[in-house]
Parts: structure tokens; sequence; C-alpha cells
């Protein structure tokens, strides 16, 4: 295994994505300029509201965990993150963030590379899990393999043979899988895989029932639920560094407020459970969460909701963390925004570059050379 | 040994479509398998899908700008197609222009460019090539539509001779520069402006002033050379001829290693390729003449090609949908399916960039493959599926059955599946747990339903199964 070492313990990193562009400005409210005010007459987050953590700005009211956490210095929040020339489609904008790859569509994601090269032979099956279904391009790379759990307690091949069925079932599944006898080499390949498969299964499932905490996670939310399997494979000291979850829609065209608020609540709750999970199991000092989102949203509301911005908010979490606002709030001054030949009228500008984010944690947290994953030499920031 | 009539007909079914219910195999071996051939060679002759049908249930498959609403578009008609070759063309042809929602952002004129594949997919793969030229859909993606006569964009003129035609080694630094300054002009109508009706389909639009006319020299031919004198000359061309046969061996015959091997790893049958570039060149790029003799020919109908290729996502997905029978008509839960390609790593009018899909052994890797065996197995253990009924029927008119009858007879409505010997002992062994299968008493028939159904699970869940 590669990469550096904390307090003798190997650093995991949980890369949180909240889906669909968060917006930056009802998030970390700006509520000492009047701009701010003039350009949200209705989707806005009064005043009164405002978790203060300055005389400038604050966080959303549904962000009271976040808010202690950075009250006790865990929270470094990165302001105006973004790139050049922004890009306001979803799926284009999440895989420049996955791939690193602002000019051409690439199907490396820079997890993929860090996983490699955390474990360059491939030796443990866990070194990266994601939370959910399918693969998010930012893990993705060919030889790389991802375990991707839907339910962690279910997990596995055959999950619908259960009951009396299911032990004779999984000793049929392993011996059709250990057959040598194929000479077809992708037999003999697909063989190894669903042993692995399995093999990954038991344990990731065996996590569950290590697993003892007095934490309680917040019941129907599904950010916990997923933070809190990450936890369980996190104590269950499966070698895995780096876990993925995501959340959203944060798309809020429409019926901003109620479904701003919710997310928020759901996040956080989530975060407060998670956190107070590691710190009960030793575990928060080699632990950070990176929050990210693939743009912002436009300065000014709809009426309902508000529409694809580019620079956005970053937050990144740990014990470790040193916290604090780094970088500066984007200027809302009309003049400041960009401009219709810029592609689009009203954003915030972004003033530092996500692939900066990433070395930051590459480097000075997992201990790898980030030049190759994020494809070039970015101002790294010292929060880690 | 040779294949059966019935085995050689379920692999054409499985390569030439998603695969066919036993009734439908019956029929086709009883019409006989050049007269079959023929059928799927001419898709017009059979009715189109009844997408007013679909729209009723899933408005989001005709009009949404989400991708999933799409997707469902797509696999419904995969499921339910009168005219399987014509889909499974669409589907070759989107792997091989792979043009993605995540640049393209509108999953309609993705839709677009998948209809027109079926237009012209069993059609002239030079008239393909100029339709392929003018979609709006590709223009976008490669980038055509910033290419000026004064500042020509390679992007697209490129990746035409590189992954669309001839592949790398087959052209100098100067014809890709030849070929974008040939296909300056050839770019996207304006928009109307998306408030307040929505988005409107993107328009290809050819703009003689944005187009360099002056002379060019593409592959040895000068001239004032346009973008359909390229496609001339490129279809014309023996590397094109051999990278066209070479992607038709890899998607319908036997996995052949990664595209971008290709320059170095030499063909698994050079002879099947030969064979595919004479019908080629013959003619005169006529993709049904090329199909017909792929089909017809000794290596399609060898033992070497059966189950000679890892299912792609959408034919796992699309195929034992099928099997099951489940979907003839919409219902609630055809989203869920459509996304599971997705979670098996083929997202469908998403390909990764523009080279595609990995395929072949790619498709499997521990995540894919346990969403594989648990979607299979989450369908074929549904005894009210109309697909695992007939199984079940089939099983009790024979009944009673050995433990050995009862798991051949599965296999052979499953597919015919072939499996190693290995496999089979597994399955044996689990078979003959319950001894004989026996629908004598209602006991009987419960348990003996249960038993086919963790039965068909375990077949499903087998390697061979993964196979095509």
């Amino acid at each position: 295994m590669a990469g550096k070492t904390i307090n003798g313990k190997q650093p995991t990193l949980v890369v949180f994505q909240l889906l669909g562009a968060n917006d930056p400005l009802n998030t970390l409210v700006p509520y000492s300029n009047p701009l701010y005010y003039d350009n949200r007459p209705s989707v806005r987050i009064p005043e009164e509201e405002v978790l203060h953590i300055n005389n400038e700005v604050g966080f959303n009211p549904n962000m009271r965990a976040v808010k202690r956490l950075y009250d006790e210095g865990k929270v470094a929040i990165i302001q105006g993150i973004g790139y050049p020339n922004p890009n306001y489609s979803h799926f284009r904008s999440m895989d420049i963030w996955y791939t690193c790859e602002p000019e051409k569509v690439s199907s490396e994601g820079w997890l993929g590379k860090a996983i490699r090269d955390l474990d360059p032979k491939g030796d443990n099956v866990l070194t990266a899990v994601n939370f959910g279904r399918g693969l998010p391009r930012a893990l993705s790379l060919s030889g790389v393999p991802v375990a991707s759990v839907a339910q962690l307690d279910t997990y596995g091949v055959l999950s619908s043979l259960s009951g009396a069925a299911r032990p004779m079932a999984m000793e049929t599944f392993t011996r059709m899988y250990s057959g040598t006898e194929a000479g077809d080499e992708v037999l003999r390949y697909m063989g190894q895989t669903g042993l692995d498969a399995q093999k990954g299964a038991d344990i990731l499932r065996s996590a569950v029932g290590k697993y003892a905490s007095t934490v309680k996670y917040p019941e129907g939310n599904p950010v916990a639920a997923n933070l809190k399997g990450i936890a369980q494979v996190k104590f269950a000291d499966l070698g895995t560094r780096i876990f993925y979850a995501a959340h959203g829609s944060f798309d809020t065209h429409a019926s901003q407020m109620p479904i701003h608020a919710k997310l928020w609540r759901e996040v956080d709750g989530a975060i407060d459970a998670f956190f107070q999970d590691l710190r009960e199991h030793d575990a928060s000092d080699d632990t950070i969460m990176l929050i990210w989102t693939e743009f912002g949203r436009r300065v000014k509301e709809n009426g309902s909701g508000t529409d694809h911005g580019a620079g956005g908010l970053a937050m990144v979490i740990g014990e470790q963390v040193k916290g604090g606002l780094y970088c500066s709030y984007p200027s809302l001054k009309p003049s400041d925004l960009t401009q219709q030949n810029e592609g689009m009228f009203g954003n915030l500008r972004y003033n530092y570059d996500f692939r900066g984010l990433y070395s930051t944690v590459l480097e000075r947290w997992l201990g790898l050379d980030a030049k190759p994953i994020v494809g070039g030499t970015f101002e790294q920031l010292t929060f880690v | 040994m040779p294949l059966t009539d019935l085995q050689l007909m379920a692999h054409l079914f499985r390569r030439a479509g998603f695969g066919a219910t036993r009734e439908e195999l019956e029929a086709a071996v009883a019409k006989g398998y050049e007269a079959t051939v023929e059928d799927l060679l001419h898709p017009e002759a059979a009715p189109p899908v009844e997408e007013d049908l679909l729209q009723r249930y899933y408005i989001e498959a005709k009009e949404s700008f989400q991708l999933d609403g799409a997707q469902v578009g797509w696999v419904y008609r995969m499921i339910n197609t009168r005219r399987p070759l014509e889909e499974k063309m669409a589907l070759f042809w989107h792997g091989l222009f792979a043009t993605g929602f995540n640049k393209c952002d509108d999953p309609r004129v993705i839709t677009q460019q998948i209809r027109m594949f079926r237009r012209h997919g069993l059609g002239s793969f030079r008239e393909l090539l100029v339709e392929l030229s003018r979609d709006p859909a590709m223009i976008y993606w490669l980038d055509n539509n910033q290419s000026r006569g004064d500042a020509p964009n390679e992007n697209y003129g490129r990746e035409l001779l590189e992954l669309f035609s001839m592949g790398i080694g087959n052209y100098s630094e100067d014809d890709v520069k030849a070929a974008a300054r040939a296909f300056t002009g050839w770019t996207l109508a304006a928009t109307l402006p998306r408030q307040p009706y929505g988005r409107f389909d993107w328009e290809f639009e050819y703009r003689p002033d944005l187009h360099d006319e002056s002379e060019k020299t593409f592959l040895g031919e000068t001239g004032r050379l346009n973008g359909e004198d390229i496609v001339n000359i490129i279809v014309k061309q023996p590397s094109a001829a051999r990278f066209i046969a070479r992607h038709l061996y890899n998607f319908f015959v036997a996995d052949e290693p990664q595209v971008p091997a290709w320059s170095i790893e030499p063909p698994r049958d050079p002879q099947a390729i030969d064979i595919l570039v004479d019908a080629y060149m013959q003619s005169k790029y006529d993709m049904r003449a090329v199909m017909r003799t792929l089909f017809l020919s000794d290596f399609f109908r060898s033992e070497k090609a059966y189950f000679a290729k890892v299912k792609s996502p959408a034919e796992l997905v699309i195929g034992v949908t099928r099997l099951v029978q489940e979907f003839g008509v919409p219902k609630l839960g055809l989203r869920e399916v459509a996304l599971e390609c997705r979670y098996m790593g083929q997202d469908l009018l998403n390909p990764p960039s523009v080279e595609g899909w990995h395929t072949g052994k790619e498709w499997i890797d521990t995540g894919c493959l346990v969403e594989r065996i648990n979607f299979a197995a989450q369908q074929v253990r549904d005894l009210t599926k109309p697909g695992v009924q007939f199984i079940v029927n089939r099983l009790r008119a024979a009944s009673p059955l050995s433990p050995e009858g009862f798991m051949d007879q599965c296999l052979d409505l499953m597919g015919p599946v072939a499996v190693s010997q290995e496999t089979r002992n597994a399955l044996l062994h689990y078979a003959t747990l319950g001894g004989e299968l026996r629908f004598g008493t209602a006991e009987e028939a419960h348990t003996s339903a249960q038993r086919v159904s963790d039965l068909l699970q375990l077949i499903v869940a087998s390697r061979e199964y993964q196979l095509n």
C-alpha cells in the first residue's frame, strides 16, 4: 500500500457529491451584502435565520451540525471554486470534475487513478467502496475494481435467494466459478472475478455484524444510511481508503426553498451522526470528507428557484482539517459576474481551480503525486 | 459436434437481435435458417414498434430532457421490436460512432441520431457516413460547429478517420487536416430560443460562407474537396473495408481485442475478415449484403462463434427481459430495467467517450458482475412472469423428471445454454437435492415450481450465462 500514514493509520478519504449543483449563495449566505437580497427577493435566507460565522457570511439554518463542526475548527470552506470556461450542462460539468479534463471527454476518473496509485497491484478489492448503484466516472478506470454497494447488509451475488435455499445456492455458485477445466481465458477471468466479488461481499457484509455504536443515525434519511454504511466498513478495517456517496437532487430550478432546506437537513443530520460515530470509534483523526458539487447557481433567482451557475462551493470536514474560509467569496457586483459573451450572464466567477483542491487532498492527505492524476500543477490549499 | 438447428437459431437471434422466446425460435426453425436470415435483413417488412402506446405510459420517453426517459424509450424498443436486426445495427453503430449525452445535454438529439442509424444502418456505408457527418448530435459532440474555413477544428476530421472508418496508421496528419478543411461549413442551424416553448430539435445546416473552398489533397486525391468527397474516398479504401469488417466481427461473431490494439494484434480469424472485406467491396459498401454474408458464413455458424462473446449489458438486460416476457406492454418498472444497463456499465446514449465502450471481458468486473447476476436472478425467480410460467409448464408437461432431466430441460429452455462439465456438475448437485421433479399433487407442484425458480437463478448466475 502506498501513501502516507497518520498516527500510524492509513488516511481515509470520503468523497460526497451534491448532485445537481448546490446553490452556494443559500449555503454560505453573504447576509451582509445587499446585492444578495436584491437578487434574491424570495429565494433567500433572511439575515436573522443565518447561522453567522463572521460579520459577512453564515450558514444556511439547516446546517446546524456543519456550523458546530465549523466552530470547532473542523470545516474548511473553499469559496468560489470552479474551472475556466464554465460549462452549464450538469453531465459535462460533472465529467470535468470526475476526470479533470475540461477540454476533452475522458473515461478515466481522478479517484480511479488515485486507487491505482494506492493499490498498484490491486491486492485489495475493497480499496474503494462506492455507496450507490452504478459507478460515478470519478471512480472509473479500466482494471481498477470498485465495489458499488446499494445496501450493505444484503450486498453480494444472488441476494434474491434467501432462506433455506441460500447456503446450498452459494455453495453451487462457488463450485460453478471455481471450475478450471474451461480452457477459455475469459471464463477463467470471470471465475476469478466472481469469487473475488463473493469474497468482497462476504467481508463487506461481515462489517455490519461487527459494528456496534451508541450513535443514532437519523431514520428515513438515505444519506445517513450511506454514511452509516461507510462508518461500518471503515471500522471493520478492511483497508478501504476511498469511499464515495452522493445525494440530490440539488437542481433547484423551482421550489428551491423547501427542497434545498430538506436536502441540507438530510446531509447535515447524516454528517452529524457520522462524525460522532468516527469519534466514538477513534477514527476521526484519519478520515476527512470532501463535499463538492458540479457548479453553483445563478445569482439572480427566477422567482421560485435558481438556474445553472458557475462558481461554486466545496467543503472539507475532519478532525485534522484546519477549518476556516479559503479563497475569497466571489463578488456579486453585476460587472464582476460572468457576461453573455462568456456563455451566460450573471454567474459567480470562480477564483480557485477545483484541481487545486484535488491536489491538496491527494498530496497532503493521501500522500500521492497529484500532478499525473489531475493533469498539471495547481495551487494547493493549507487546510491539511 | 455441429450445432443443432435450435442452437443455431438461438445463436442467430442472440446476435442479430436480443434473443427470442422458445416459441419464436421453434417457429423460425420450422421456417429455416436462410429464410429467417432474409427476414432479419428486411426489417422494413415487419411492423414498427408502436411508440404511441409507450408514450401514454412514459411521456418522458419522448419529451424529457433527462437521460432516463430516452433510455426507457430505447429499451422498450429493444424489448418489443419485430425488427431485431434494425435495433441491433443501431446499437452497433451507436458503439462505433459513440456520441454522448454528457456533452450534448439533450437526449433527444442523440435519440435522433439513433433513429438515423435505424434508417441507414443496413444501407450503404457511404450514405451512413454522409448522414453521420450531417448529424446534429455528432456535429456538436465533435465540435464541427466550431470549424470554419479560416479556423478548421480537426476533431471530427480526425475521429472520422481514426475511430469511424479506417483506423490509425492508414492516413497521415495531412489527411486529417484536409478532411477537417473539407468539412468546414457542415454545421448547426441557429436554434430557436428555448423560451417560452422549450427546446427545439437541432438541425444541420451547410454554410458555404464557412466552408474552405480551396484545393485539398486527401489520401492522394486532389481537388476542391467537400465533405462528401472525403466520404467517397474513404469508403473505397481497403483499410475502411477491413476496419468495418473487424468491427462487425467483434460485435456479431466473436470478441476481438480492444480496438486500440488492432494495429498490433492480428484478427482472431483473418479469413473471416477477408470474406467480409470482399462482401463489402463487391456490394459497393452495402451493409445489408455484408450482413447477409456474415450470417450465412461458416465462421458465424461454427461452434467457434457459439457463445464466443461476453454479453454487453444491453444484451443481458434485454435478453433476460425478453425471456421472462414481462414488458410486452409498457408498465411500471420499465425505468428500473432501463437503468440496469447503466449500473452494469453501459449507460445507453451516454458512452464514456468517443471511443465507445470497451467490450468483451472488459464488461466484467466485480461490481458489474454482481449487478448482472442479481438483475437476471431477480427476473427469472418470479414465477408470475409469463416466460417463467412457460418454462414451468413445459417442465410440468415433461414430468416426472430425474434431477438430470430437470437440469437439462432448464438449460435447454433458457437458451439453450451451453455449460462446461464442471458447471453441469455443480448444477446437477444442486438439482439432485430435491430428488425427482414432480407435479402430481398440489404440494409437489408448489415445491417443484420453487425448485425451478431456484435453479433458473443459479443458471443465470453461471459464467456461461454471461456469454452471448
